[in-house]
């Protein structure tokens, strides 16, 4: 990885927490991958956590919602829920594109 | 659910109830709470005497604080509340808990902008809940119209518990109403409660029946010719008795009387006083050789004195309740009960004083009620309204005869024993009441 010389050149940190296999959060994972690869290719990182088999993880970063996707880096921390199928929505979430 | 306005103790209910569970009952815990910080929610029931911190070191209880920001949440598509439940399932898990507290479980409506998704998620933890076998304090706020803003009570089936905090006439008293309850017939008035040093006490409004014990043991009224006067061997245990009499009678000297024989007898008594402080009263007593210091010093005389404007009627019950429960006495004065009076209307003094009567009496305790009346009305209408409550009615009278005042005593009333009904006069020196009985041949032949 390219050390942040330019504006947009940082590494990504994302987080998406699940249950299980379930429809939404195998869409939502879909949906992530996708944008990711769209985006911001080469310079994120995905963590899949499954509350069902680390519950303790939960209360950390105040995980209610499933699928929660959390930007840990860059900061600050964001949180987005939903199966990110709404895609304008998730850029928004994570400052890709300004708010409108 | 316990659902109530700001500030009306829901929380307070929901951590007494997690505690006295997890201190009494063994039972472990879990808070999970949407408002208040761990450490704030610490050091607001501390001062009740619960010691969270140390709960939560020994492992009985568990709090998860769970924030809600609005603004770093982004709402794309589908989602539930799963983590919610892993997380609870989790904090259960973990204690092996059997109670859990949701505390205020509205605010996640104001986190997240679907109230539709809401419903549902929070109709099935309810069901969770549940099936789990724990049993959950929901706690809400009070709504317009509704029992709850959000009509959470919809959705919780089992019961329903509404705390209210009103001001009359500059007094506040919290009360709290039992909306439903299912599969039980419960209390459906509207019971004041408070929140003192140890939690939150409640007081049912009537006792549902006549059902004490009546006791066949008698007490000395701390004078013996008094007790010659009933039956001979003074009052019934567990008895009420009302003590009145205009101002300067003597009614407190006569209480004093009965406390010190109570106490020479080595049981515990409870004064409550509403006109003057115990020092002041003590001196008094003293003044006419009845001293109580030493009872007090060892424990078996317990004042308490306070104005009645203090607290409303319903508080004065509650904390004469809890003083009761704490020294557990078998005598108790009242003195007088006039100023409890005026905190209330008549109906209300009526009622409190029933419950505070129908108590004693099934605690066995001996009370004594003073009652001051004015000089020239034979019986005041409060005193006849009370009356009716009171086991035995000793009336005190000031006379005037030849320049000077003489005072009498007699036995309006005493059920269940021969009394006497002789106007007996007496005089208060400095070694106490004498009564000044004449024979009751004399007496008999003197009358006519």
């Amino acid at each position: 990885m390219k050390p942040a010389a330019r504006k947009g050149a940082e590494q990504w940190n994302l987080r998406l927490y699940v249950a299980g296999q379930t429809p939404k959060c195998i869409t939502a994972f879909a949906n992530l991958k996708k944008l990711c690869e769209e985006r911001l290719h080469g310079k994120y990182s995905i963590e899949v956590i499954d509350l069902l088999k680390k519950p303790q993880l939960a209360s950390g970063d105040q995980i209610l919602a499933i699928p929660t996707l959390v930007r840990r880096l860059p900061s600050p921390m964001k949180k987005i829920i939903g199966d990110l199928s709404d895609t304008e929505r998730v850029l928004v979430g994570l400052d890709l594109v300004p708010k409108r | 659910m316990v659902c109530g306005a700001a500030g009306s103790g829901k929380t307070l209910l929901a951590t007494e109830f997690l505690v006295r569970g997890a201190t009494e009952l063994g039972e472990r815990g879990v808070f999970m709470t949407f408002e208040e910080s761990v450490e704030d929610l610490t050091a607001d029931v501390a001062s009740l005497g619960f010691d969270l911190a140390a709960l939560i070191a020994q492992k009985k209880i568990i709090i998860d604080h769970v924030r809600i920001n609005r603004h770093e949440i982004e709402e794309t598509g589908e989602y539930d509340l799963e983590g919610l439940f892993i997380r609870l399932d989790h904090a259960i898990k973990s204690v092996r808990a059997k109670r859990v507290v949701l505390d205020t479980i509205e605010a996640l409506f104001a986190g997240f902008s679907n109230p539709g998704i809401l419903r549902i998620e929070l109709a099935r933890l309810f069901r969770w809940l549940k099936d789990k076998g724990v049993t959950a304090v929901i706690t809400g706020e009070r709504g317009e119209g509704t029992l709850t803003r959000h009509g959470l009570e919809e959705y919780v089936s089992d019961a329903v518990v509404v705390l209210d905090n009103r001001v009359d006439d500059q007094v506040s008293t919290r009360r709290l109403r039992i909306v439903k309850y299912r599969g039980s017939s419960h209390g459906t008035n509207e019971y004041p409660f408070l929140i003192g040093r140890s939690g939150l006490s409640v007081l049912p409004i009537t006792s549902l029946g006549l059902q004490h014990e009546a006791p066949l043991d008698r007490v000395s009224t701390g004078l013996e010719a008094l007790d010659a006067m009933l039956g001979g061997k003074g009052f019934y245990r567990g008895s009420s008795i009302l003590l009145s009499g205009p101002a300067g009678t003597g009614k407190s000297s006569l209480a004093a009387h009965f406390v010190d024989a109570a106490c020479r007898r080595g049981e515990r008594c409870v004064y409550f006083l509403f006109e003057e402080s115990p020092s002041q009263y003590m001196r008094n007593m003293r003044s006419i050789g009845i001293h109580l210091e030493a009872w007090m010093k060892d424990g078996s005389l317990h004042f308490r004195a306070a104005r009645p404007a203090l607290l409303g009627l319903e508080q004065h019950l509650v904390a004469m309740h809890r003083e009761i429960e704490e020294v557990r006495p078998t005598v108790v004065v009242v003195d007088p009960i006039n100023d409890l009076m005026s905190t209330g209307t008549a109906s209300a003094v009526k009622a409190t004083l029933l419950r505070l009567v129908d108590y004693l009496k099934t605690s066995h305790i001996t009370a004594l009620f003073s009652s001051l009346t004015s000089g020239d009305a034979h019986e005041q209408t409060t005193d006849t309204g009370i009356s009716s409550l009171m086991d035995t009615w000793i009336l005190l009278r000031a006379v005037e005869e030849k320049g000077q005042r003489h005072r009498g005593l007699y036995v309006l009333k005493s059920r269940g024993m021969p009394h006497s009904n002789e106007l007996c006069p007496y005089s208060i020196t400095d070694r106490g009441v004498q009564l000044i009985r004449r024979a009751p041949r004399t007496l008999k032949r003197r009358t006519r």
